[in-house]
């Protein structure tokens, strides 16, 4: 196990690595502006241009870029370990950037996996266990509309109503727990719901069909022969091999959510990774994106890693060497 | 066949199973009786499709009620297991009344241990802690024949081999020792050698442990070996029923012959086996009359009109066509003549 895990550990860093030249790549071999116009300020001259190409090692191949970058991110720059050096745009440090937009982004998430795996999960078995009546309908009716109702209508209505029209929650912004948890969690929760009731349409969805697909099989007709109650019956043998699917799929829909809960943090004005990737990608600017892209393949990277762990625990007949 | 004094251990009287489909309505099961006593070996034979496993799950009370008609009566030891309550159903399965199924590969979960399964049969009717539920599975591994129990309880499924792990399954009926054990083709996912050994331990089980087996095949052989009784069945129907003695040596129904003239034999050298033409019919639309008239090779005006009752016969012997006794005995001499030619 433990070589299984060294093992993954060092594949996860050649990822990253890999992504980061990529991203480097796509950069430098579009055709876009020269960055430097923009710290150069209104009238630039070609020496202070020069300048700042030597700065940023804008006058190196992308490679070499490649290679500081590396480098820095390696050993760290001024601002510590990781160095992920300054934005383009404001000359602010993307360390610094990333720890004060990361919180938001991954409380945002966890909320909201929180949310969706438990109702997800509830609402696909009872659903499965009551199928083909009312509430299996009602249920499913449900998942329909979670799946079809586009993000950013319903962050808008849910702020218009919840808020606006009802004062029961804080509105949009993001507010840090250390201005209370009340205040907190007031401004969470409309942007968790939001975000979680897409996931819990599909989550329950998934749920309902590997369930029915799972109580079809033999050995929960044998379950149900030895005189076990219904209760055990589903939970205990039912449930259990239908989670492996799901925890596969859990882990990844949480790592692509790291990077990419924009339109959530948009709508909600929450402004955390999502957010700094996007107005990094419209502004071209190179460090805070590959921040973002090394948190998100990070995060992917990781959870890949978290979900076939669990897949062991989940399934016996998985085992790693 | 009636138990002495009192009632039989299991009566099935009656029994109908009709499936309400979006197609139609399937008639599963019609009008089925048999009874079963401790002790003795049920065979129930007859091709896929003729009712034999809805008959077993019907008596263990697996089958959904909402989609399922059921009707008649399923009598253990006097009481009607068809007009219990679900939690009173639950109390005898598993305790008076287990099952073992056709394919041991997916029976068992694959997510928990052996021996784990077989303990969590232990408490779901006796109260007794993990341990001694747990000692109690391993008591019964043992039992079944399997080598170094203790320590193979601790395996998961997929490290048995399909023997053991239809042993297991065994073990696992036997936890309460109960009185009725329904086999459903137990040994027909098995290679030849192990199925041989699962018979045995079967009526090992059912000498050892006093239980009524019902044993649902399409081997005759197995049959032959272990029953005391026969029950031939065919589009949900009784075609014949009787000792085991009475059906192989002086079977009535022509289906039954067809059955046993299919049957390879090592004695006899055949360049071809002698199957039953055609297919079991569909049980959607059944056809009328006897169900068995669209293959029979002896049908006459009769046999599609109506259905025939099952009649006894001297020997306590059921049977249900409508060719005549001098018919069928002649048939049968014949039979039995060009055999003894051979």
């Amino acid at each position: 196990m433990l070589l299984y895990l060294a093992r993954r550990l060092l594949w996860t860093i050649l990822v990253v690595l890999v992504v980061m030249f990529v991203t480097f790549l796509v950069f430098f071999k579009l055709p876009n502006g020269d960055p430097a116009l923009r710290f150069a300020g209104k009238s630039p001259t070609t020496a202070s241009l020069a300048e700042i190409h030597k700065r940023l090692h804008l006058d190196k191949p992308f490679y070499v870029e490649y290679g500081y970058f590396v480098k820095n991110f390696a050993v760290g720059d001024d601002q510590g370990w990781p160095g992920l050096g300054y934005s383009y745009g404001n000359y602010v440090s993307v360390r610094s950037e990333i720890l004060e937009r990361a919180p938001r982004t991954l409380f945002l998430v966890a909320g909201a996996a929180t949310l969706w795996l438990i109702f997800g999960v509830a609402i696909g078995v009872l659903s499965a266990v009551k199928r083909r009546t009312w509430i299996d309908r009602v249920a499913m009716g449900f998942a329909l509309f979670g799946i079809s109702a586009p993000v950013f209508w319903l962050g808008l209505m849910s702020l218009f109503v919840v808020w606006k029209k009802l004062g029961l929650t804080g509105g949009s912004g993001y507010v840090p727990l250390s201005d209370g948890i009340g205040a907190w969690f007031s401004h969470m929760i409309l942007p968790w719901t939001v975000l979680a009731l897409l996931y819990i349409a599909i989550y329950a969805r998934l749920t309902r069909n590997n369930l029915l697909e799972t109580l079809g099989e033999d050995y929960i007709r044998t379950a149900r022969a030895k005189g076990l109650s219904e209760r055990t019956v589903i939970f205990k043998h039912g449930l259990r091999a239908s989670l492996s699917p799901i925890a596969t799929i859990f882990g990844l829909d949480i790592a692509l959510l790291v990077g990419g809960a924009i339109i959530t943090e948009s709508v909600f004005n929450i402004q955390g990774l999502g957010w700094l990737a996007f107005n990094g990608a419209i502004t071209q600017d190179l460090p805070s994106v590959l921040g973002v892209v090394i948190c998100t393949a990070t995060a992917v990277a990781v959870m890949n890693l978290v979900v076939d762990v669990v897949y062991a625990f989940l399934d016996p007949r998985v085992r790693y060497a | 066949m009636a138990g002495v004094g009192g009632s039989s251990l299991l009566e099935v009287r009656d029994l109908s199973v009709r499936f309400r489909t979006r197609d139609g309505v399937v008639q599963a099961v019609s009008n089925l009786s048999f009874t079963l006593e401790r002790g003795e070996t049920l065979g129930v034979v007859g091709e896929s499709g003729s009712g034999k496993s809805v008959t077993s799950l019907a008596i263990m009370g697996l089958l959904n009620r909402n989609f399922a008609d059921i009707t008649g009566e399923i009598l253990f030891e006097g009481r009607d297991l068809l007009k219990l309550s679900p939690a009173e159903l639950r109390k005898v399965r598993g305790k008076d009344v287990s099952m073992i199924f056709q394919d041991p590969f997916a029976c068992l979960h694959p997510m928990y241990r052996v021996g784990s399964q077989i303990a969590e049969a232990v408490r779901a009717h006796s109260d007794v802690s993990k341990s001694v539920a747990q000692a109690r599975a391993v008591e019964l591994l043992d039992a079944v024949g399997i080598p170094n129990a203790a320590v193979r309880a601790r395996d998961y499924p997929h490290q048995f081999s399909g023997g053991m792990r239809q042993r297991a399954m065994i073990a696992m009926a036997l936890v309460h020792n109960p009185a009725v054990l329904i086999a459903d083709e137990p040994t027909t996912a098995l290679d030849v050698t192990v199925q041989a050994q699962i018979v045995e331990l079967i009526d090992k089980v059912k000498r050892d442990f006093n239980v009524g087996v019902m044993l649902i095949t399409h081997d005759l052989g197995v049959v032959a070996e272990t029953a005391s009784h026969v029950l031939v069945m065919y589009g949900g129907r009784a075609m014949e029923y009787g000792p085991s003695y009475e059906i192989f040596h002086a079977a009535q129904h022509p289906y039954a012959w067809g059955l046993l003239e299919s049957m390879p034999r090592v004695d006899r050298k055949l360049d071809v086996l002698i199957p039953i033409e055609g297919s079991p019919p569909s049980l959607l639309n059944p056809p009328p009359g006897c169900p068995f008239n669209p293959r029979c090779k002896y049908r006459f005006d009769a046999c599609d009109k109506q259905s025939p009752k099952l009649v006894q016969l001297p020997g306590g012997h059921l049977d249900s066509c409508f060719l005549s006794t001098e018919r069928k005995q002649a048939e049968w001499r014949d039979k039995v003549s060009e055999e003894i030619s051979q």
